[in-house]
């Protein structure tokens, strides 16, 4: 099966989630040459973003220098991750005027990302014309029980999941890609490790029933762990996630980027790697040709050298965080 | 068996790799120079126009892609790949930008030219000596001017922006705005491959 078919599914899907079959058929009755904001549109962008990098940036400077760096987008916050756990209180979505100046000053795409549960942050991302809405963790959840109805919005959703039910519940819900959630601001690659592993080990399994034969092991994993079994069936198909999947939380070298890369992320989002370190042009740079030629140690380590250790954000042992300081286990 | 590349520096990749297999050629990733040997096309995928052509650079493929395409290998660009291949970019709200080009082609291309991702959108439109296609035009830059040896062979009609150049032919090369692998169409690459086997 291929990833495209596993993609005609999933819009199939949201029509049979929404009943919007009368509105498709009233739609081509109207003959409207175009079709805008569907599933495939969704997906398809987000396909784009494969093999790349996309950078975390306060205002237009960062943006600048992540476009210059070769990264396939930039993530608007208001505060980079590290300094939204230093700062404490209430981490809400960018600032309007600095998401609308950075949309005019580089080409490639621009996210942002808005609070769980906070549909309107989300309405005014997608009003500002922001092409990737993050539904993240690392801003305070306003909604502790459920996420965004995604499937309502033009503009496509990533979120993070930390294991495989987490992420089929979120593509459920509409979301168009996956991250890793790692541990957001820490500098330690060690959650996005885990939790990329966990995500694997379940897809293996997965796919191991479906080569068996064994559909009744799949509708038990559905249940077990509270998903649709149609999402279940259809990662077992594809022997991956059906949507692309992103590794984050932590990553801070070239070599963070590429072990990521080979545990199988089909990209990465470098959160505050690039801006808390000294040395932000020559290590974007860096990240960006680790990602693409990850399989080549001979890149890896010519990358490794465009960027000093020292110049490494200084990073936190996550043994050290309190339970409560945890962004990770915000939204399951 | 027909070897075609698809470039993997970044982008669709994995779409165009199974598209083609489907169609019975063998698909090979290139990432290094040494990868294009014996490639008979090669196709420039899908992504980031700015990211790839960074990469281009930094690979060392930019050279042995022109040579490539001075020997008459057929090439296919899709998207940022028909970026990649015009000697003249501009952006529609950014203005000129001196992102690095391959510049093969005697076109100019204005990004962005739909707007944003929400004014993304699927069509239908004709393209000549291929047919009608249905395909994905995602954040996706138009043909404004095609001259000298290269030629506008396919145009979108779009409800706001009228007729729109998307996709053309030089010789050797395809340049389409749009994404036929998305959408699982198949007609544009059969065409790709007969090109190559003639």
């Amino acid at each position: 099966m291929k990833l495209v078919d596993g993609y005609a599914y999933v819009e199939r899907l949201k029509e049979l989630i929404y009943e919007l079959l009368e509105e498709r058929d009233r739609r081509r009755e109207e003959g409207l040459g175009i079709r805008q904001a569907t599933p495939l549109v969704k997906l398809g962008f987000v396909s784009m973003f494969k093999g790349g990098v996309i950078m975390d940036v306060t205002n237009e400077k960062q943006a600048e220098i992540a476009e210059d760096a070769g990264a396939v987008g930039v993530m608007i916050l208001d505060k980079l991750p590290y300094d939204v756990r230093m700062a404490g209180g209430v981490a809400r979505t960018a600032d309007a005027n600095v998401i609308a100046a950075i949309a005019n000053a580089v080409t490639i795409p621009i996210s942002a990302k808005c609070r769980i549960g906070h549909r309107e942050e989300a309405r005014l991302l997608e009003e500002l014309g922001v092409d990737l809405i993050d539904e993240s963790e690392v801003l305070t959840p306003v909604d502790e029980r459920s996420h965004i109805n995604k499937w309502d919005f033009k503009t496509p959703f990533v979120n993070g999941a930390r294991n495989l039910p987490e992420a089929l519940r979120r593509i459920y819900e509409g979301a168009a890609m996956i991250r890793t959630k790692g541990e957001p601001g820490t500098g330690n690659v060690a959650e996005a490790v885990k939790h990329m592993k966990l995500v694997n080990r379940d897809i293996a399994t997965l796919r191991g029933y479906y080569l068996a034969g064994d559909y009744e092991a799949i509708w038990v994993y559905a249940k077990e762990n509270k998903v649709p079994y149609e999402l279940a069936l259809l990662t077992a198909r594809l022997g991956r996630l059906p949507v692309v999947n992103f590794a984050a939380g932590g990553i801070a070298t070239p070599a963070d980027a590429a072990l990521m890369m080979w545990l199988g992320s089909d990209g990465i989002f470098v959160g505050s790697g690039i801006f808390k370190s000294q040395d932000p042009e020559g290590r974007a740079r860096a990240i960006v040709l680790a990602t693409t030629h990850y399989d080549d140690p001979e890149t890896v380590a010519e990358a490794q050298k465009m960027i000093s250790e020292k110049a490494s954000m200084m990073g936190i042992d996550i043994r050290t965080l309190k339970p409560e300081q945890l962004m990770q286990v915000r939204g399951e | 068996m027909v070897t075609v590349g698809v470039l993997a520096l970044q982008g669709d990749v994995l779409e165009h790799l199974q598209l083609l297999e489907e169609l019975g050629v063998r698909a090979k990733a290139v990432k290094r120079p040494r990868d294009l040997a014996g490639v008979e096309g090669l196709v420039i995928p899908g992504g980031e126009s700015t990211t790839i052509g960074g990469l281009l650079i930094a690979s060392g493929l930019v050279e042995p892609i022109r040579e490539l395409a001075e020997k008459g290998v057929p090439i296919l660009g899709t998207c940022a790949g028909a970026i990649l291949l015009a000697s003249r970019v501009k952006d529609r709200v950014v203005g000129e930008t001196s992102q690095p080009l391959l510049g093969l082609m005697d076109i100019a291309v204005v990004r962005n030219a739909f707007g944003r991702q929400r004014e993304s959108f699927i069509a239908e439109l004709e393209v000549e000596r291929v047919g009608r296609l249905k395909v994905a035009f995602i954040r996706a830059p138009a043909i404004a001017e095609a001259w000298g040896r290269s030629r506008i062979t396919g145009y979108v009609d779009h409800p706001e922006l009228g007729r729109v150049g998307a996709a053309a032919e030089q010789g050797n090369m395809i340049a389409v705005t749009f994404h036929p692998e998305i959408t699982g169409e198949r007609r544009l690459h059969q065409y790709f491959v007969e090109r190559i086997k003639r």
